[in-house]
């Protein structure tokens, strides 16, 4: 808890302390794309110039990140000035007291998973775990709750924005993808859901390789 | 253009050969594969092989199989390998690929741009990578090196201020 690194992972998730600046990151991390202070302003009921104090505060923070662009699709002179936008950013930050060091493991973990070609085994006890749930039938519901940010594509595709198991995944990406996916099947058998919907790997960048289609 | 591009061999040994039934689907996604990289952005070249099918076996052991391709960047090998259909692919290794236990199976290393690598040459950087870990001159995704810095040849007022012929430049 006491090198530079760790004080800076400890402001950032204090920064969320104020609820009002919670709500903030809450709706913007919700958008589907980069969000404008006066989309955080109507939800959170607030004033502009109050939404725009906490969303600077994230991004001071590191939490939040900036990006410009003019919304009207309209360019040149008389376009206006670009829209400040919002995204969550794209660092993680984990505090933890005593410290605990699980990704370490996790690291480990599944580097001896692959070099005992031990995926098989791994797939079998992550669709265990998934279908363990509660019954659901609400499917974004669901996902929400196991932290997928899910996003649908039309009536029949939902595409998950956001990778739970991220930076293991970026280094070990056969062997997590197909963890997720078998993690995400069991969540469909658990939940009652699989005779409707059917996850399947489709990987691409910015999002969690697995998508689910209307059986 | 990028004066070096990044090479990838990587290997597996078959648990049967292709013509065994239980390969079908690798063997049937080999063309699929080898299609997707060709039309993939910033792929450069791979090496095809005596079947066409991109592996390439050993001769005393038919049953070690190699690829070896060139890419223009990292982030290009990375979306075709791993933000691609490819994904699903590799994730069913173990139905046709035996484990690698504790040997690299893959090495990433620099080429100068417009050069092809050999077989001989990929298999010596793996070998060089399991002998000594991570080294500039072959890598892996979870530990890259740089490309080599690219000499440009010195401007004529930077050669003149080297040579003490020319005064420092005025700090205003």
């Amino acid at each position: 808890m006491t090198t530079p690194e760790d004080l800076r992972d400890l402001d950032a998730v204090a920064s969320l302390a104020d609820p009002v600046r919670r709500r903030a990151y809450e709706v913007v991390a919700a958008g589907a794309g980069p969000v404008g202070r006066d989309e955080v302003a109507q939800a959170l009921g607030a004033g502009r110039t109050l939404a725009a104090f906490h969303l600077d505060k994230l991004v001071a923070a590191g939490l939040l990140e900036v990006s410009y662009a003019r919304r009207s699709g309209r360019s040149g002179p008389g376009a206006g000035r670009p829209t400040k936008l919002y995204q969550v950013a794209a660092a993680e930050h984990a505090v933890s007291v005593p410290p605990r060091a699980y990704r370490a493991a996790a690291e480990l973990l599944a580097e001896a998973l692959e070099q005992a070609g031990a995926e098989q085994t791994l797939y079998e006890v992550a669709r265990r775990h998934g279908s363990g749930g509660p019954a659901c039938s609400d499917i974004t519901e669901m996902l929400t709750a196991q932290g997928y940010a899910p996003e649908p594509d039309g009536a029949e595709r939902i595409v998950l924005r956001n990778c739970p198991f991220h930076r293991l995944a970026e280094q070990f990406p056969p062997l997590i993808c197909g963890m997720n996916l078998a993690v995400i099947d069991g969540l469909l058998t658990g939940s009652g859901l699989d005779g409707e919907w059917t996850a399947r790997m489709d990987a691409a960048p910015g999002r969690c390789c697995v998508t689910l289609s209307k059986k | 253009m990028d004066a070096f591009h990044l090479a990838q061999i990587n290997t597996a040994r078959l648990r049967a050969p292709l013509t065994d039934p239980s390969m079908a689907d690798f063997v049937e996604g080999l063309t699929r594969m080898n299609e997707l990289a060709d039309r993939s952005p910033g792929f450069v070249w791979r090496l095809e092989g005596d079947n066409g099918d991109g592996t390439i076996a050993r001769p005393a052991d038919p049953l070690r199989i190699y690829t070896l391709s060139v890419w223009e960047t990292p982030e290009h090998l990375r979306a075709y390998a791993y933000q691609s259909e490819h994904l699903d692919y590799l994730r069913r290794r173990r139905e046709w690929f035996h484990p690698n236990g504790s040997e690299a199976a893959l090495v990433l290393w620099w080429v100068p741009a417009g050069t092809t690598p050999t077989l001989r040459q990929g298999i010596s950087r793996l070998d060089r990578l399991r002998a000594g870990g991570p080294t500039p001159e072959g890598f892996t995704f979870r530990q890259m090196f740089p490309a080599p810095a690219v000499r440009r040849a010195p401007s004529p007022e930077r050669l003149a201020r080297e040579e003490g012929t020319a005064p420092e430049p005025s700090p205003l």
